[in-house]
């Protein structure tokens, strides 16, 4: 095999998470592919969410490494960092647009730091990634003008804005109503289809997570570290312990 | 402890008083060969107070023979969550004195309740409580979240310091759009408080000097006291209380609510600094708005001590500019300028940095916000303290 092809686009290595002194997570282990949709599940207050800011580099993990195309990205100097965070697009729970800016200018934000395009070429892409996410028209918006869901779309085109190779979702369907849920799930998929990017998300919507898990990493709280790694539909079908038999079946009792 | 047969009933009401004659209404106990049942009645909604259960208690006998309680709800009316919390104080007593509770002998549904409340038992490593009471870990909690606190200062300054050679290298390009907005914001848009506090203040201190110096019968240095206290003191003070109040409060709260709603994330994530992003353009702002702000607080606070002395003591007003000439000389002024610059530039660290510190919830920002005002207000007073002993050691 090439070793392109190999080599993870994505690898954590004996990684523990901490908030202050307070240990999250213990040796996370795992490694996600090209193209590749992978899912950090786990119950409520698991350390999913930390996990997610470990890996977008808000956090610096106590011990262990994440590597990204290979090189070392827990200890990159502050250039690279920054070269590196330019390849991502991070989808956080209720959107994060800038209220102060109106969608327009939230997408063209990132454009406008990191390309040299010209004002009229990023309209053209902030409105083409507005209509992808069905917001055509909203441009002139501000985000507390636009709903829950809407919001969220528009988050999920400011991230996609400079074309990133790894998109992470943080709870992309909490607050959603089912059917606005599964938008996101299909726009999720059409995106790594068409775009190749690579795809991260953070949930416990066991919809979603069967719908759109190529990979899943199952977080158990008690034992504080990743009990479950595959795809998510063989783990249902064959579960490797309890709780995430458990998890995955909504708390079914064992017969 | 040998009358125990006798009737508890009596007992419970020598012991609780008269007064609470209702209340024991709710409880009798009732001894039946080794099991004592609890005969509840009446009323237990959320409305009604309860019995006290160690008043309560203190009527069970102390017999070792009994084994059990029983209850009896036959007479109950109503019940809530009061009688829930009875029920499961009964229990621990139960637990204790390794007494059988009788559960059984209570209506279903609230079996239900009391098996779902034990279910889950108590997290005894959560990590709250018990050692945050003692006095030497609340005095090192005390010491590092000082400690934390300065670390995080220098290191906001630093990070603010490197933005601005960040900016006049040429590395970072500022939003000048974004900034003229809060140019406005904190300057234009603050010009009528700033008129109405200086004018009053002009008075204010007219006023005083008027009363004080006509015993001396010197009413003529009144624009000397107005001049010199308005140029040198007043005018950058009042302007940066103002300002402190209010753009000081609204950039912490700002920045504050962005990093609830994980705006500032979001920009860090996107590899763009929030320091050179949020918090250099309001520094830059200020720096520039507060002289500004000065200047025409000096003025209106002159007008304020003119009108004083020439509609209350019949001065002229070219008696008054005459006065004023003799009073100030144009350092007098530029000390004011420097002080309200240096103010501004103490506001809008205050401001910042508190937004910057804050933490995940409403409250976080509405402390953040009262922080910032604090802060903001006591270095405006330390600075002009320090700035006016340094101006008298060198004779200005």
């Amino acid at each position: 095999m090439m070793n392109t092809i190999s080599q993870p686009k994505i690898e954590v290595r004996g990684m523990d998470l901490a908030y202050g002194s307070f240990v999250v997570m213990r040796d996370l282990k795992f490694t996600v592919k090209q193209s590749e949709i992978m899912i950090i599940m786990g119950g409520s207050g698991c350390g999913k969410s930390t996990l997610l800011k470990h890996l977008i580099g808000l956090i610096d993990p106590v011990r262990g490494d994440i590597l990204y195309d290979g090189v070392s990205f827990v200890k990159a100097d502050l250039d690279k960092k920054q070269d590196t965070l330019r390849t991502f697009g991070v989808l956080y729970q209720a959107g994060a647009l800038w209220s102060s800016m109106t969608l327009e200018e939230n997408v063209a934000l990132p454009l406008e730091e990191y390309t040299k395009l010209s004002p009229g070429e990023i309209r053209e892409i902030v409105s083409f990634k507005l209509s992808l996410v069905g917001l055509k028209g909203f441009e002139a918006f501000y985000p507390s003008e636009i709903s829950g869901g809407m919001r969220k779309r528009a988050g999920l085109a400011r991230a996609m804005a400079l074309d990133p190779e790894i998109l992470f979702f943080d709870e992309p369907s909490a607050g959603l109503d089912p059917i606005s849920s599964r938008r996101l799930d299909d726009l999720i998929l059409q995106l790594r289809d068409s775009l190749g990017s690579t795809v991260v998300v953070v949930t416990h919507e066991l919809a979603s997570i069967f719908a759109i898990g190529d990979n899943s990493i199952f977080l158990d709280a008690e034992s504080r570290t990743m009990t479950a790694m595959g795809n998510p539909n063989e783990l249902f079908k064959d579960p490797p312990n309890e709780n995430v038999r458990y998890f995955l079946s909504r708390g079914e009792k064992a017969n | 402890m040998t009358n125990l047969g006798s009737p508890l009933k009596l007992k419970l009401l020598e012991s609780i008083g008269m007064d609470s004659q209702e209340k024991i209404k709710m409880i009798e106990s009732v001894r039946e060969g080794n099991t004592l049942t609890l005969r509840l009645s009446g009323d237990w909604s959320l409305k009604e107070s309860k019995p006290e259960f160690n008043t309560i208690v203190d009527t069970f006998p102390q017999d070792k023979a009994i084994t059990g309680i029983k209850f009896d709800v036959a007479q109950l009316v109503t019940w809530e969550s009061g009688l829930m919390t009875f029920l499961l104080k009964v229990i621990d007593y139960g637990k204790e004195r390794g007494l059988e509770i009788y559960v059984d002998s209570l209506p279903d549904n609230i079996q239900r309740l009391l098996r779902l409340s034990q279910e889950v038992p108590e997290k005894e490593d959560v990590g709250k409580r018990s050692a945050e009471h003692a006095l030497l870990p609340r005095i090192g909690k005390w010491g590092i979240s000082n400690y934390d606190g300065f670390v995080d200062f220098t290191r906001f300054i630093g990070e603010v310091f490197l933005s601005i050679l960040k900016l006049l290298s040429g590395r970072y390009h500022m939003r000048w759009g974004d900034f003229f907005v809060i140019v406005q914001e904190t300057g234009a848009k603050a010009l009528p408080i700033v008129s109405l506090i200086a004018l009053l203040i002009g008075l204010i201190v007219a006023f005083l000097g008027s009363v004080t110096l006509a015993r001396f019968g010197a009413e003529i240095y009144v624009s000397y006291l107005v001049a010199y206290g308005i140029l040198r003191e007043m005018g950058a003070i009042m302007t940066g209380v103002i300002v402190a109040g209010r753009t000081g409060a609204a950039f912490a709260a700002q920045i504050g609510t962005m990093k609830v709603t994980e705006e500032i994330d979001a920009l860090k994530t996107m590899g763009i600094s929030p320091v050179d992003f949020i918090v250099l353009p309001r520094m830059l702002a200020l720096i520039i708005m507060m002289p500004l702000l000065v200047l025409y607080a000096d003025l209106i606070g002159i007008i304020g001590g003119l009108l004083v002395t020439t509609l209350l003591l019949d001065f002229s007003v070219h008696q008054f500019l005459e006065g004023m000439n003799e009073a100030v000389a144009l350092p007098d002024f530029y000390i004011g300028l420097v002080k309200g610059t240096i103010f501004g530039i103490l506001v809008a660290i205050s401001g910042c940095l508190r937004g910057m510190q804050c933490g995940n919830s409403a409250d976080a920002v509405g402390l953040a916000a009262t922080s910032a005002v604090v802060t903001g207000i006591t270095l405006i007073i330390f600075a002009n303290a320090v700035i006016d002993w340094i101006a008298a050691i060198h004779g200005f």
